[in-house]
């Protein structure tokens, strides 16, 4: 066994001690009907055979290619002190931190996070974390019916449709409503929530809403006209869930400062990688007025017996482990060192070292928007976006293929996400962030330009 | 009060001044953001620190000396199996073609990620007896509630609507009846047997029409195994219901038992305690779930598929309608399954049985070490990995509690063990060693505890004060839930950041 300290004659004094011959006395109340024989599985394997097995199935991927694939998760240049820290195993190899006595750095690593989050987001309380953003919003939009005591929750259709997906699935149990709210077809507002819609929906005779969930900037990459929504949503007697992107803080205003009751928000950007999925940081932040209903762990200052300072876990109350069914959610581990990332990389950067990943990446979206336009190819839609936009292509899933074939990623084909949506035929969701080059850019546009038959673009840009 | 005793830091936020750091992202041109409208821009820049490299490095420093780690220190933390944390395993996820892949990049860009995440749901089958494996689930506990849903969705899809109870036994994870409150259920609690495992006629009792699943942690929370397991499942499934197994004790019994070979319908892993994945400081994890055959059908959303050319793919949306969706977004914790995948490769069939051997035979061996000094409830059998020792005779004799040993432990170099869980045992310390920890730290930990058992009736006061060599100790946590401050607030009158 690779790791194990045991030579033989370990295992005999141990064996002797306990008084028994063969470790098989321990497994003896297995009943036998019931016992299996051994593991069909490979081989043990040396580390270094391992280690060139793990390089070669991590070389069967490309990551070699030119991205402008976004969609919920982001390339951004990460800080080389913020995976330095990580790597600290005081930090990696701890437990949760359940002996504040010797926890402290933990402990006070996570009230540094929910600072940090909070004058981010503007909200003042923020748990500790959430496995993703899709978990961290459903948890949220769970909040918004046991704080209101209503059944039914509005969602944008212009919220990622990973995050609609697992909200349905977590509004299984409790049997509650999930509604769409659907996008503007046309005009100056394509592609945002349409306001008229929501009132519709708001209004509804005997089916009260519980909470309202819209996206800033939204799965389109458009600004939403987030201050409205709220103020429909609060009208009906509704919570405001804002769904944000928390690089886009540093530019864009808080959802504190627009009225939204909770946030949520996927912090893979802060100085996480994108890992095929995860590890990721599901961000959660209320009111303080909703602080018994928010899910997960919290850490609060106080103070030990000698009157040092020191932080520790605390309004228990709410959790699995104390409450069992009448716990506010089943959630136990979370994401604590993707919070630690998310700390670390804010501190690196610091307020204008945000404002600037933020500000050139919107930088170089234009100058995508810019370069595509100028082979003809045009957004979907006419409104303001930060970083990320939506375009037309004839073909655009085939051409998509073809692309990749140049070591190009032309984003996301938006139909193979939401297979049925008439709008999003021949459409690719494009973003650019501060590590996308003019020169990425260059190619980018050229290779469309060449795969594009001549006479198609004044079809594609007819359509809007 | 004081902010700093020995090697206790002031926050970011006191550490900050303006006009510090900087020179790590190119400055943008002045006019970035004019085509930004001003309604949806943010005012004042948030109020984020201000530091350079060096501080913000020696403040993680620092701060990471303030904790106990496995890295540093022997941590017995009964249900949590908190074993060594394999080092390449931290190599391999960083490898570039890993950690920088594009969950939505398309398949043909990710194969060997798509290769890796395939031949781990076929080892976790192979591990579990199970006949299909999900690796979506982030955590043990979402890991549970896709269990419990998928059974839901099994109950409906047979017409068969009345089943509204999921019973757990007391001595259960919090968890398990939290996840089946979250799946809309009500939680029907039976009490342990006096021997610690379930009550086989109190079950019997409570399964009927209305039971739609039994959630079974085996081993049991204090470290039995079930040896009526196999009258039990034949009992729950007799009454129509499934079987949910919590799969937090897997680490004593691979090679040995598989659950689904046994009769259970459904099981999580946590990849964070039996497959070595680091638990760092509270996450991340990793819960997949496998499912026997009644349950394939309503597996999340999108599964990992293999074709007859050896060609990977994930599922499209809404290619299998029956499943119950998703659970999260994108395809899973892949960066801690790449680490989960290494632990079972490095191990193979042969050295996976061993781990949990050598897990059995340390618990063991501890828990003969300890036979003396303290109380063993379950004492007259063998225990699997971990096993619950009671400070109960002790407190009645010198007024210490379990509480207080725990502390005492930290004085000694150690992290103490799981303490009053699970809540059947009157001062109990659940104690884990995991295969990892060599003789001779199993003993040094069995002779720290028995010494603080003698300290307990000659200095009590000692214990009761325990720790005392730690940087803080123990805290005012009754006002910090009274009066909760959870996040810094900027002093009155303190510096915001600069505009430049």
């Amino acid at each position: 066994m690779p790791y194990g300290p045991h030579a033989a004659a370990d295992r005999a004094h141990m064996l002797a001690t306990i008084g028994i011959a063969s470790v098989d006395e321990l497994f003896a109340d297995i009943p036998v009907a019931l016992r299996a024989i051994g593991l069909d599985l490979p081989d043990p394997e040396a580390e270094m055979l391992l280690a060139a097995r793990l390089e070669g199935l991590a070389a069967r991927n490309r990551v070699d290619l030119d991205s402008f694939l976004g969609a919920g998760v982001y390339r951004h240049y990460c800080p080389a002190a913020v995976d330095q820290i990580l790597l600290r195993g005081e930090w990696y190899t701890a437990y949760t931190p359940y002996q504040p006595e010797i926890s402290q750095g933990t402990l006070q690593s996570i009230y540094e996070y929910q600072s940090l989050m909070a004058e981010l987001l503007g909200l003042d309380v923020v748990c500790a974390s959430h496995y993703d953003g899709a978990a961290a919003t459903a948890e949220a939009a769970l909040m918004t019916c046991r704080a209101t005591r209503r059944e039914r929750v509005l969602v944008s259709r212009a919220v990622h449709g990973h995050y609609r997906q697992t909200l349905a699935t977590y509004f299984l149990g409790g049997e509650l409503e999930l509604d769409e709210i659907p996008v503007v077809a046309d005009g100056p507002a394509a592609g945002t929530t349409d306001l008229a819609a929501l009132e519709r929906l708001l209004g509804e005779p005997d089916r009260p809403v519980a909470g309202v969930v819209a996206g800033q900037p939204n799965f389109f990459g458009l600004l939403e006209p987030m201050a409205e929504i709220g103020r429909l949503a609060h009208g009906a007697g509704a919570l405001f869930v804002a769904v944000v992107e928390p690089v886009s803080l540093a530019v864009l205003a808080p959802p504190g400062e627009y009225g939204a009751d909770i946030a949520a928000a996927e912090g893979q950007p802060l100085g996480i990688g994108l890992q095929y999925g995860g590890p990721y940081l599901g961000i959660l932040a209320s009111t303080e007025a909703l602080i018994r209903q928010i899910p997960g762990r919290l850490v609060g200052m106080t103070t030990d017996l000698d009157g040092r300072r020191a932080f520790v876990m605390t309004m228990r109350a709410r959790e699995q482990d104390i409450r069992r069914e009448k716990a506010a959610s089943n959630i136990c581990t979370n994401q604590a060192l993707l919070a630690l990332a998310a700390s670390v990389y804010l501190a690196c950067l610091g307020p204008h070292g945000l404002r600037d990943v933020a500000s050139l990446g919107a930088v170089r979206a234009a100058e995508l928007e810019a370069a595509l336009a100028a082979v003809g190819v045009r957004r979907v839609h006419p409104g303001p976006f930060l970083n990320e936009f939506a375009v037309r292509i004839p073909d655009a899933a085939a051409v998509h293929r073809r692309l990749l074939d140049r070591g190009i990623l032309a984003g996301l084909v938006l139909e193979e996400m939401e297979p049925g949506d008439p709008t999003l035929v021949d459409t690719l969701l494009v973003c650019a962030t501060e590590v996308t080059t003019p020169e990425e850019i260059g190619r980018f546009a050229a290779a469309l330009a060449s795969e594009l038959v001549p006479g198609a673009f004044a079809t594609a840009g007819a359509g809007r | 009060m004081s902010v700093t005793g020995p090697k206790l830091q002031a926050t970011l936020f006191e550490k900050s001044r303006p006009g510090r750091g900087g020179g790590k992202i190119p400055h943008p041109p002045k006019d970035a953001l004019d085509r930004i409208p001003a309604a949806a821009r943010r005012g004042a820049p948030p109020a984020l620190p201000e530091l350079n490299e060096p501080e913000v490095v020696r403040h993680y420093v620092n701060l990471s000396q303030l904790n106990y780690s496995i890295d540093t220190g022997f941590y017995p933390l009964g249900s949590c199996t908190m074993k060594w944390n394999p080092k390449l395993n931290e190599w391999a996820a960083r490898l570039p073609g890993f950690a920088g892949l594009h969950p939505l990049a398309p398949d043909a860009a990710s194969q060997g990620s798509l290769q890796l995440l395939w031949e781990l749901e076929m080892a976790l089958a192979e591990i579990s007896g199970m006949r299909a494996v999900t690796l979506q689930p982030a955590a043990g506990a979402q890991g549970e509630l896709t269990g419990i849903l998928m059974i839901r969705a099994y109950h409906r899809s047979r017409g068969d609507l009345e089943r509204t109870e999921v019973l757990v036994p007391d001595s259960s994870h919090g968890t398990n009846p939290a996840t089946a409150t979250m799946a809309g259920f009500t939680t029907v609690t039976i009490p342990s047997a006096p021997d610690g495992g379930v009550d086989l006629d109190a079950f019997r009792a409570a399964l009927g029409p209305r039971t739609a699943a039994v959630m079974i942690t085996n081993p049991s929370t204090v470290g039995l195994f079930e040896a009526r397991i196999g009258e039990l499942l034949d009992a729950v499934h007799a009454a129509g219901a499934l079987a949910y197994m919590d799969g937090a004790n897997l680490n004593a019994i691979m090679g040995r038992f598989k659950p689904g070979e046994a009769g259970f319908d459904v099981m999580h892993f946590n990849v964070h305690k039996t497959f070595s994945t680091p638990h760092g400081g509270g996450g991340p994890g990793a819960g997949p779930v496998g499912v026997g055959e009644v349950l394939v059908p309503f597996l999340p959303a999108p599964r990992v598929l293999r074709d007859g050319a050896g060609t990977y793919r994930l599922e499209g949306p809404g290619e299998r309608p029956s499943s119950i969706g998703r659970m999260r977004s994108f395809v899973g914790n892949t960066g801690v399954l790449v680490r989960a995948y290494a632990y079972i490769r490095a191990h193979g069939g042969s050295g996976l049985r061993e781990v949990s051997d050598d897990a059995v035979l340390a618990a063991n061996y501890l828990k003969a070490r300890l036979a003396g000094a303290y109380d063993e409830p379950y004492g007259d059998r063998p225990c699997k990995h971990e096993f619950v020792a009671s400070a109960a005779s002790i407190k009645k004799a010198t007024g210490v509690r379990t509480l207080d040993i725990a502390k005492r432990l930290i004085d000694y170099g150690f992290h103490p063990p799981t303490i009053y869980f699970p809540l059947i045992v009157d001062e109990g310390m659940l104690i884990e060693p995991t295969e990892t920890e060599s003789v001779e730290t199993l003993d040094a930990f069995a002779e720290a505890l028995i010494a603080i058992a003698a300290e307990a009736y000659a200095a009590p006061d000692v214990v009761h004060a325990a720790p005392h060599d730690t940087p803080v100790r123990r805290l005012d946590e009754a006002t910090a839930a009274r009066q909760p401050n959870l996040r810094w607030r900027p002093m009155a009158g303190a510096e915001t950041p600069c505009p430049e």
